[in-house]
């Protein structure tokens, strides 16, 4: 178990230091000249200099590299050119907003998606399993926006029970901002319904058909309790892996829903930094992006091995 | 060519043609199918279809509801709807099939090399592939579009084709994996035929159903991707209509002006539908 936790993390710190070097290439080295790029065409080859020696982009690549990922590792994200404040300060509230959409969104899909996937593994080939999996096969490759904008059409603007836009006003409630969350939170469930019924339905399929659910069978229990008891517990192992792998994407791929919504979390931060050309915010957003998933999939990973006994009892003979 | 490669031969197309009658007779496959037929042809003969020109034809009162005279209604400029929607799928017809062919290719390169050669190489580019992956789609390409400055047809083509190679080559790489410990693979080393030989006239024959299947799926993800930058705008601002530069324009206004975004906002969901009915058929067709 140790030994799994530690290959485990080793990894995963690759993966950070690699997405850094990604991160900064596609940052400072792919614009050629950063501050041209920042600037525009039409600004004087003067402020273009002075903003690449205010941003230290006139260095070797190397040093810019070495120096960044430095004060990275000190908590410094840099600083936004459009705001002129420490990146993080609008990252850190930025990202717990974001965390909140994608609490609710969690709560609104986990469920239903699970038991969208029990009911499809049950129905297995039949007209109930066919339509989920088309469906949810369909609405994972939906943009964002479209379901957004027909949810918005039929819960706000026809009966009226939601409201369009997701940012409540200061001070409101916890319930209100819940209410601002739904529709947001149901257009995310409607993406992730897929995966996650899609992996359900198969850890069920495969549960169904083990030798231990047809022994609990034969043997004359009842199918409610086979089902609650054999072929559940197994069948949701796999599910747990990627509906946290998901939560990832929740965080991530909040972009098209918080800007359809104009909601001021992480997403539409990175939106209105690339809108400004703010490459030090962008970036820095862009990072957040991918630490978060990085330690998300982390927590996930060690969650299932200690839910797995395969796992969880691996090399402790 | 001898007697024992002409029978294989045959069979392989036997087994084609198995598939291809399979997907024919499946009702969804045929209306997919039909679907994407449609919207190609639109795209394609631009007019045909559509009963006004759906920039010049402005004349028409402005903000209408859908009627009889305009099924789908008539925008803040006054042109008809339903004509705009007919000739908005030029866009993602375009770029969403380039990318992903990009994609397929670049992936299906880095898979036989990884798969193939294994150790070091294998082991780095596994690492890159996962660092690159927990960056959402979107945000890695407002990213580079953003650092390079500027963002048009081809710009979103590579883009997106560079981000799902990735994706593409771990599959193919699980398949080359398979295949280079059966006995085809050995024989040909022995026979002391050079890497790239084994790689592409041995391996990759027998590893083209994993790239099909992944390139009709990850067509339907072009689509998401490609609307979903035109959407936030960064994809083409196009000047000819597109269904999510539409959307774009008229979602702040969709109180009441509901019929400007939902009836594009469901041509592109039909699209994305018929791309997916027909990708699962392909999928079940090969994986049997």
């Amino acid at each position: 178990m140790t030994r799994f936790l530690l290959k485990r993390l080793g990894l995963a710190l690759v993966t950070l230091v690699l997405l850094s070097v990604i991160v900064f290439a596609v940052s400072s080295v792919l614009p050629g000249n950063v501050g041209r790029a920042v600037l525009g065409p039409f600004a004087t080859q003067e402020s273009v200099d002075a903003l690449n020696e205010q941003l230290g982009t006139d260095r070797p690549v190397v040093t810019q590299y070495v120096d960044w990922a430095g004060r990275l590792l000190r908590g410094d994200l840099g600083t936004s050119l459009s705001k002129q404040v420490p990146a993080w300060d609008l990252l850190g509230p930025a990202l717990v907003r974001s965390l909140k959409l994608a609490a609710i969104a969690f709560l609104i899909c986990v469920p239903i998606s699970i038991l969208g996937g029990i009911v499809a593994g049950l129905r297995y080939g039949r007209p109930a399993d066919k339509a989920i999996t088309i469906a949810g096969l369909s609405l994972a490759a939906m943009p964002e926006f479209v379901s957004g904008i027909v949810l918005i059409l039929v819960f706000s603007i026809w009966l009226r029970w939601l409201p369009v836009t997701a940012q409540w006003d200061e001070g409101a409630g916890f319930l209100t901002q819940v209410e601002h969350l739904v529709l947001p939170g149901l257009t995310l469930t409607l993406v992730l319904f897929g995966y996650i019924a899609r992996i359900t339905r198969a850890g069920m399929v495969e549960a169904l058909d083990s030798d231990y659910a047809r022994t609990a069978f034969l043997k004359g229990l009842p199918p409610s309790l086979v089902i609650r008891r054999h072929v559940l517990r197994n069948a949701l192992l796999p599910t747990i892996a990627v509906v946290a792998v998901q939560i990832g994407y929740l965080v991530g791929g909040l972009v098209v829903v918080e800007v359809l919504f104009n909601y001021q979390g992480v997403g539409s931060l990175i939106y209105e930094a690339a809108r400004q050309k703010d490459l030090p915010l962008l970036t820095a957003g862009v990072l957040v992006v991918g630490v978060t998933y990085l330690l998300v999939t982390l927590v996930a990973d060690v969650l299932y091995a200690l839910l797995n006994p395969r796992i969880r009892l691996a090399g402790a003979e | 060519m001898s007697a024992a490669e002409s029978t294989a031969g045959a069979e392989a197309r036997t087994a084609r043609l198995e598939r291809l009658r399979l997907l024919a007779r499946s009702p969804t496959v045929v209306a997919g199918a039909l679907i994407v037929l449609f919207w190609t042809v639109c795209a394609l003969v631009p007019g045909l279809v559509a009963p006004h020109d759906p920039i010049f034809d402005n004349q028409f009162e402005t903000n209408s509801r859908p009627t009889w005279e305009h099924p789908f209604g008539t925008d803040t400029n006054g042109r008809d709807i339903l004509s705009r929607v007919l000739a908005g799928s030029r866009n993602v017809l375009t770029i969403a099939p380039a990318a992903t062919l990009l994609g397929t290719v670049l992936g299906t390169l880095m898979g036989l090399v990884t798969g193939y050669f294994r150790g070091l190489v294998d082991d780095v580019a596994g690492r890159a592939i996962d660092a690159v992956m927990s960056l959402p789609l979107i945000v890695t390409a407002i990213l580079i579009v953003t650092a390079i400055g500027t963002s048009g047809t081809w710009v979103v083509v590579v883009i997106i084709g560079l981000i799902f190679s990735p994706v593409v080559s771990r599959t193919v790489r699980a398949a080359v994996l398979a295949e280079t410990e059966l006995d085809y693979v050995q024989a040909a080393r022995l026979r002391g035929e050079r890497a790239p030989y084994i790689m592409f006239a041995e391996i990759l024959p027998n590893v083209m159903s994993p790239v099909v299947v992944e390139f009709t799926v990850r067509l339907g993800y072009a689509i998401f991707t490609v609307a979903s930058l035109t959407f936030i705008g960064f994809g083409v601002a196009p000047p000819s209509p597109d269904w999510a530069a539409q959307i774009n324009q008229y979602y702040t206004f969709v109180d009441p002006y509901w019929w400007m975004t939902l009836f594009p906002a469901l041509a592109i969901a039909s699209l994305v539908v018929a791309v997916n009915l027909v990708a699962d058929g392909i999928r079940e067709a090969y994986e049997r």
